[in-house]
């Protein structure tokens, strides 16, 4: 089955009209020696009940979390996602619509835009926000390469407990903008506001703080933003959690420059790692907004005195400035965008904030009774949200894989983090029973 | 506005959603994060879930997609997206799962992906490809990372890479994030590379051309393999970006023009729809001596299972926290399976078709500055009705007054008022004879009428907007 | 579109206004229209020098960056900071209240290699 809806005669017509016997003339300006002179080894095409019976096949191999109970978070969140979404996003005008280059022709997804970026900024406190950048780990990236920019300066500050993907992302990107990176280490799940005062100097371009971090503490954040802003032109990158930020302060009380983050958890699915859309909000400031990378639209009025919108502040971008642009994107994840600007939209105000609640309670009910079994702690019990770490005396290993027998997953392993223990997350979507369930299996093990 | 603002549905207390009653009891969260917590509730809409609903349902009636007509975009590749692809998509066991979930239970996806992969590496002549990156521009990025590495590891300083200057803007801003300088090279009177001024800009402190072929005018570079000479003979790489690939499947593949690395665009190329302007995926493609350098992890068959190498030590790194953007791949691999290797060659015959169509019936009244053949896209100049008056721009915003898309205008840079088509293997020849019509239409308005066009769009929902007031007195946020 | 008289022009566009050692520099009115509607500029901080032809600052109109250049060697003595807020003043008034930037020259013979407002008239038609 192909797309093509044209039949053989009306293809002979259009190579009349163009002046040719057979469609392989089209092609006569490819050199003999690089044309390919055989088929292309892909099987025939298929009807599309024989590739539902192959997905079926391929889905089986699955197991997927309909028939799992995850505690599983480290920066992809199994939160509740309302099922209007799913429906809102399938109409067509909005899912198979290009960027919005013709404004007049593309105002649904225009205003939607300007709805998330106003919503954004609700949330990180800083009034400028873009359309979205490709996800959490490379709009820190470009948040950090940014920051360099604006301060002109080499020197980055990474703390230990800023998600360890994240760090990976940033680094590839920084290293090839000559950044130096500085690690600022902690035993703990917390970093030492004098670890990075002891590195702070006239040198420092970026201070990248997680909030809350990847073990789910919060950071002494005024603090820290106080040093930071102290050290005059250091720019102070603040990686969020947008869905806490219904409830917690925003980080521009703490004197963020630039807020960033993963914003998979407001309204998009799992899927695996992606599609997800990373968020970039900065100051209302000309020499900030100018160094942002990615779209932004904007309010005007047309001909006519009629409110419209626009994508506007273009020259930051690759199509006009190339090499001077202050970043290569292009395509962004403008869908992702929408269901995260419908996810805002409908659970509103009290909406956010009661699943950032609900989490927290749950996961302080579910770290509590761990804490309390034998041969197992909670390592940061005075300090988490709703991730919190856990150490044993146990092999964690065989804990780990002797629960999913029982169809559990119980966290991250932190060895791929290098580091013991297990992450452990609880979002408003786990029951009592699960965790119950889960702690009565963790005794027995 | 022909729409509210959502906020402005806002009606203190009205609720559009509902979780279900806390089940444990409450913790101290006040006293535990009394520092943390805000002072005032950030400024959300309340609204009910028929305000939603009735509220995006009207911003979609302000929109055109591909389901609503031609959308003619040059560069783009604005093709139908197969409904049956979006259901894949939405597979319960495909979708529900979390990117830290052991191997084992991904092996069904695991295998999709990587079948895709394999497909893409027969379909551009490749040997090892990443999936990570999540958009073309993203893919050119990793692409120069892994020749950044790769010279790092020989300890090799090259400083440069050379762009065409017809490239699209994407190139030099990823050569430039790859921490390289831009030296743009000049198409000659044909609208190809200039071998000779080629051989005058190589030298040892290259690291690689960036090309697209066929290029951003539609024509193919026909000197392809004296290309990659000269830029191989000094030990430069030669980079592919994959945006036209739509124009070659199965009659060339960018492996056996002596390309080192490409990427792919998955939402042109392999149909997956564009979202209002993404997500897309852009796998990037290498040769084997170039495998080591991709970015972690790898996607692995072993014996009997699919498992995700780590344990990369020349990895560049990582440019994304996961895998990229698997939905999307989900999509382009049931495109894939469903067209087969014999519908994808057609597809390609079908797109070089439609152009050359459109291209035929157009030249009649629009100028042709590059006459060499080209393949699934064309560029006119609107230069004629220029100098009758008439902007490319404004030939553009007439062409919504008749419900259709414009064409990539003021594209390539080495035209002037251009005007850049692409329409596709998927629009049929009604559709076509319709848009021909239409710009036959608007020539001959600008002939007796110009001040008609020059005030287009006449029937648009808004009408031409004040770009200058939207950059002069930004206003980004409700 | 005018060509004021008793300015010297540069290639680039940019015109000069000799004041004793001062000149005074900024873009013709052929300039400003091809640019469009200018919505944002860069100059150069007073102090810093240029030699000639060095570019001294950006001007962006909705999508469009043009450099702009020193048509002759020197060091920047002022500034025309009300274009921060009002970049229009370009387009409106390109001779007078759209001027960019005052130098102090280092060789006011470079100002003889530029043109006159009848060789620029020309040079424009031309082009």
């Amino acid at each position: 089955m192909d797309y093509v809806s044209n039949t053989k005669s009306e293809r002979k017509n259009m190579l009349k009209e163009i002046g040719v016997k057979a469609v392989e003339d089209l092609f006569n300006m490819i050199p003999e020696e690089v044309a390919l002179d055989r088929p292309l080894n892909i099987p025939d095409g298929i009807s599309e009940l024989e590739l539902v019976r192959k997905v079926q096949k391929h889905a089986a191999k699955n197991k997927s979390l309909d028939k799992l109970t995850s505690f599983l978070g480290a920066g992809a969140y199994d939160h509740y996602v309302p099922g209007i979404i799913d429906h809102l996003i399938s109409r067509s005008e909005f899912y198979t619509a290009y960027t919005p280059y013709q404004a007049e022709l593309s105002q649904g997804t225009l205003e939607a835009i300007y709805e998330y970026q106003s919503m954004i900024s609700e949330l990180t406190g800083l009034d400028v926000t873009n359309a979205s950048m490709l996800d959490g780990g490379s709009a820190a990236a470009e948040a950090v390469v940014m920051g360099a920019r604006i301060s002109r300066r080499k020197k980055v500050l990474l703390p230990e407990t800023v998600n360890p993907a994240y760090r990976e992302v940033i680094r590839t990107y920084g290293r090839h903008q000559d950044l130096e990176f500085i690690d600022i280490k902690t035993e703990n799940t917390a970093v030492l506001p004098e670890l990075i005062e002891k590195e702070l100097d006239d040198d420092t371009a970026v201070v990248v703080v997680q909030y809350p971090n990847f073990f789910g503490s919060i950071e002494k954040m005024e603090e820290i933003g106080r040093m930071v802003n102290n050290a005059k032109k250091a720019v102070f990158v603040v990686i969020a959690n947008p869905i806490l930020l219904g409830l917690l302060k925003e980080p521009a009380e703490f004197g963020a420059d630039i807020v960033v983050g993963e914003a998979q958890n407001l309204g998009n699915g799992l899927n695996y790692g992606g599609p997800y859309l990373g968020f970039m909000s900065t100051r209302d400031d000309r020499s900030y907004i100018r160094q942002l990378p990615g779209r932004i639209v904007g309010k005007t009025t047309d001909v006519d005195g009629k409110e419209g919108f626009v994508l506007t502040l273009q020259t930051r971008e690759q199509h006009i400035r190339r090499e001077r642009a202050t970043s290569n994107i292009c395509t962004n994840e403008a869908l992702n965008a929408l269901m995260a600007t419908i996810y805002m939209a409908a659970m509103g105000k009290d909406g956010l904030k009661e699943v950032a609640e609900q989490s927290f309670h749950k996961a302080h009910y579910l770290a509590e009774r761990i804490d309390k079994l034998d041969g197992y702690q909670v390592v940061n019990k005075d300090n988490f949200f709703f991730e919190f770490v856990v150490k044993s005396d146990r092999d964690l290993e065989k804990v780990k894989n002797s629960l999913l027998e029982e169809n559990i997953i119980v966290g991250y392993d932190l060895k791929e983090a290098e580091r013991d223990g297990l992450l452990i997350c609880v979002t408003e979507k786990r029951t009592k029973e699960e965790m119950d369930q889960l702690v009565e299996k963790l005794e027995v093990v | 506005m022909e729409e509210l603002l959502i906020k402005d549905y806002s009606s203190q207390g009205r609720k559009g959603y509902s979780l279900p009653p806390l089940d444990v009891e409450k913790s101290d969260l006040d006293s535990y994060y009394s520092d943390y917590i805000r002072e005032e509730s950030p400024g959300l809409p309340e609204v009910s879930e028929v305000d939603v609903v009735r509220h995006y349902t009207a911003l979609s009636e302000l929109n055109y997609g591909v389901d609503s007509g031609i959308y003619p975009l040059g560069s783009c590749t604005m093709k139908y997206n197969p409904k049956r692809n979006e259901n894949v998509a939405r597979a319960a066991e495909l979708t529900n799962i979390h990117p830290y979930q052991e191997d084992e239970h991904v092996q069904g996806s695991l295998e999709i992906l990587y079948e895709l992969k394999q497909y893409l590496a027969e379909i551009s002549g490749m040997d090892e490809i990443t999936l990570q990156p999540a958009s073309g521009a993203h893919g050119e990025l990793t692409g120069m990372m892994i020749i950044h590495q790769y010279f790092d590891k020989k300890n090799d300083n090259r400083t440069k890479v050379l762009v065409p200057d017809s490239a699209h803007g994407t190139n030099p801003a990823s050569a430039m994030m790859a921490g390289y300088d831009v030296v743009e090279i000049p198409s000659n009177e044909r609208g190809m590379v200039d071998v000779d001024d080629l051989k005058e800009a190589m030298d040892e402190n290259v690291a690689a051309l960036m090309l697209t072929n066929p290029n951003t005018l539609g024509i193919f570079e026909e000197d392809i393999l004296e290309i990659a000479d000269i830029v191989h003979d000094n030990g430069g790489l030669l980079y592919y970006d994959g945006a036209n690939m739509n124009a070659v499947m199965g009659y060339v593949r960018p492996g056996d023009m002596d390309f080192d690395v490409l990427h792919f665009n998955l939402h042109k190329t392999f149909s997956t729809p564009h979202g209002g302007g993404g997500p897309g995926s852009g796998p990037v493609g290498v040769k084997d001596f170039l495998a080591p350098y991709l970015p972690k992890p790898v996607l692995k068959k072993g014996k009997d299972s699919y498992f995700w190498d780590n344990d990369r030590p020349d990895s560049l790194g990582k440019v994304h926290a996961f895998y990229g953007n698997y939905g999307v791949m989900l999509r382009a691999w049931s495109y894939i399976i469903t067209i087969g290797g014999k519908g994808l060659k057609k597809t390609t015959e079908n797109a070089v078709l439609n152009a050359n169509y459109l291209k035929a019936k157009l030249i009649k009244e629009f100028e042709l500055p590059y006459a060499a053949d080209s393949l699934h896209e064309f560029v006119l100049s609107g230069s004629k009705q220029k100098k009758e008056g008439v902007s490319t721009l404004n030939i553009a915003k007439r062409l919504l007054d008749y419900d259709q898309y414009a064409p990539t205008i003021y594209f390539p840079l080495v035209v002037k008022e251009a005007m850049m088509i692409e329409p596709t293997e998927t629009e049929d020849i009604r559709t076509l004879n319709r848009f021909v019509d239409t710009m036959l239409t608007i020539a001959r308005e600008i002939k007796e009428d110009p001040e008609l066009v020059n005030n287009a769009p006449h029937t648009t929902i808004v009408r031409k907007l004040d770009e200058t007031k939207a950059a002069r007195e930004p206003n980004l946020r409700w | 579109m005018s060509v004021k008289e008793g300015l010297i022009y540069s290639e680039d566009h940019e015109w000069v206004k000799k004041e004793g050692n001062t000149a005074v520099i900024g873009i013709s009115d052929f300039a400003q229209e091809e640019l469009g509607d200018i919505v944002f500029v860069e100059l150069p901080d007073a102090g810093d020098e240029f030699n000639q032809n060095d570019s001294f600052g950006v001007l962006e109109s909705v999508k469009a960056v043009s450099d702009v250049f020193v048509p002759v060697s020197g060091k920047v003595v002022e500034v025309n900071e009300e274009l921060f807020d009002n970049p229009e003043l370009i387009n409106e008034d390109p001779y007078g209240d759209g001027w960019l930037i005052k130098m102090e020259m280092s060789d006011e013979s470079e100002l003889e290699e530029l043109l006159s407002a009848e060789e620029y008239t020309e040079f424009i038609e031309e082009a």
